[in-house]
């Protein structure tokens, strides 16, 4: 009984750190990308609110919650009400299989520093990251608007062309850790990370995972100079702000996903677990501000193309060649 | 060219200039950003933009202004509007004058039009007001104790009428003409 509450309460404990960091991470994350951004075209960026405009994510989320949540009319109420929480949900539920730290040993207990050890994680991301899609598709149609519903589909049909090459340029790494947790694939990074043996499979699923996150140069379904902001046109108020806080969790979601599949986790030389999984993490979301700050925005047809015809063909050939050397190794 | 050869030399050429603008942006980033600071910093305008309306005074210290309606009439939004009068001695003056800066667009032809260089546009640009009424500038806002950017100018010296001397004592202007003795 004592086992099981300490369980419980440990659980809890460990939710609300998560949650509490990733939260704060999301909202600095739109703070650098701002920062950052503005420094890649030689600008400031945001320095107004506190020393060099650090107090800003704070400014920001007072505004958001402060403005009125408004409903247009003739939309669909309820569904209208409820995409954002699908987006932001799934962001953070993505989480949840994401081992940040190495396996902690305090009083005889042994501590998995992740929220929960699915055997199936892979799956799981993948499962979630697809339900993410309905958030983004139902608040473009609910919202009675044509630029929401133009988004909305450019969104959907962009997501899921996408997920097949995310999910197919992940099926090397399953093969060689022949596992489908999370935990067991940083597990079997133990020597040496999956991008050496694997970097046709990294590039396919980082440029599949920028389309995922729907930023520059995937960003069409909330293109400004021709939909205004998209499938999140008619939101406004925290509405507006779960639909952002959905997409820079998903980006920070994503970076520790690259950094799970093929940076090695937490494992590094020197620093603690934890600081190096964080660097990880950084590290892609800085190519992604970077890449943001550096590329246009691609054409509808050379994204579908892009994503039909080269990316989903090199992900099958990469599988092809992943399993005939393993089968190769073995005999 | 075969097209083989073609679409590897495009691969190539792509990369390369994929890699280039990753370069450039990332050599942004060791850049000073070239922002201005604004209001820590104001930079000095060129004296010929175009902002806050004034009128300007003769090297005498009079009024160059002679309400001839000339600016009001140019203006494309009508926002200036006067009401003329004559002094004693025969010059003409704005009784009263006034500018609506909530209505202004800043185009600057009523400085174009003004024959006396009287109404002139400054670069002082930041003249917010909280009301819209305050915006309307009368005759005492506007009148300034300078000649603004042509300081030496006098139009009573080259035209106008006959203040000082008497005829034949404006600028390059030629004695006149006794008729009697020009007969040929």
């Amino acid at each position: 009984m004592l086992t099981w509450t300490a369980g419980i309460i440990l659980l809890i404990v460990k939710l609300g750190l998560v949650l509490v960091v990733l939260l704060t991470l999301a909202a600095y994350l739109v703070f650098a990308e701002r920062k950052l951004l503005a420094r890649l075209q030689i600008r400031l960026g945001p320095n107004r609110a506190g020393p060099f405009g650090l107090l800003q994510p704070l400014a920001d989320a007072v505004k958001l919650l402060v403005k009125e949540d408004f409903v247009p009319q003739g939309a669909d109420r309820v569904i209208f009400l409820l995409a954002p929480v699908v987006v932001a949900a799934t962001a953070l539920l993505i989480f949840a299989v994401v081992p940040f730290g190495e396996e902690l040993t305090l009083g005889g207990r042994h501590i998995p520093m992740v929220v929960a050890d699915l055997p199936v994680g892979l799956l799981y991301v993948l499962a979630l990251s697809s339900i993410g899609v309905y958030g983004v598709a139902l608040g473009g149609w609910a919202s009675n608007s044509k630029f929401s519903l133009l988004g909305g589909i450019r969104a959907v049909a962009q997501m899921i062309s996408y997920e097949l090459s995310l999910g197919l340029s992940l099926v090397p790494i399953v093969m060689l850790a022949g596992s489908f947790s999370l935990v067991g694939i940083v597990a079997a990074q133990d020597s040496y990370p999956f991008l050496l043996l694997q970097p046709l499979s990294f590039l396919i699923f980082f440029v599949s995972a920028v389309a995922e996150t729907k930023r520059i140069p995937f960003d069409l379904p909330e293109a400004e100079n021709e939909l205004v902001a998209g499938y999140h046109t008619e939101y406004s108020g925290m509405r507006f702000g779960l639909y952002f806080l959905g997409e820079y969790v998903t980006l920070v979601v994503l970076g520790s996903l690259v950094a799970v599949f093929f940076l090695g986790g937490w494992r590094g030389p020197l620093l603690p677990p934890l600081a190096w999984f964080l660097i990880k993490v950084l590290a892609v979301v800085f190519v992604m501000i970077w890449m943001r700050g550096t590329l246009p925005r691609l054409r509808y047809d050379q994204l579908m193309h892009f994503g039909w015809k080269f990316l989903i063909p090199l992900a099958l050939v990469n599988i092809m060649v992943t399993g005939g050397v393993i089968l190769f190794l073995e005999s | 060219m075969p097209k083989k050869r073609g679409l590897l030399r495009a691969a190539i050429r792509g990369g390369v200039e994929l890699a280039r603008g990753f370069y450039t942006t990332l050599i942004h980033l060791c850049r000073r950003p070239i922002t201005e600071k604004y209001p820590e910093y104001k930079r000095p305008l060129p004296v010929r933009s175009r902002a806050r309306i004034i009128l300007t005074r003769d090297p005498d210290g009079e009024e160059r202004c002679v309400a001839c309606y000339l600016c009001s009439a140019a203006c494309p939004v009508s926002c200036i509007s006067m009401q003329s009068a004559e002094r004693e001695d025969g010059r003409r003056w704005a009784e009263w004058f006034r500018i609506n800066f909530g209505r202004c667009i800043y185009c600057g032809l009523c400085e174009e039009a003004c024959p006396t260089l009287a109404i002139q546009l400054t670069p002082d640009f930041e003249t917010c007001q909280r009301h819209i009424l305050t915006l309307v500038a009368e005759k005492a806002d506007l009148l300034v104790d300078h000649g603004g950017k042509n300081p030496d100018y006098n139009f009573y010296r080259h035209a106008g009428v006959t203040l000082v001397g008497g005829k034949g004592t404006h600028l390059h202007e030629a004695k006149p003409v006794n008729l009697k003795s020009n007969l040929p």
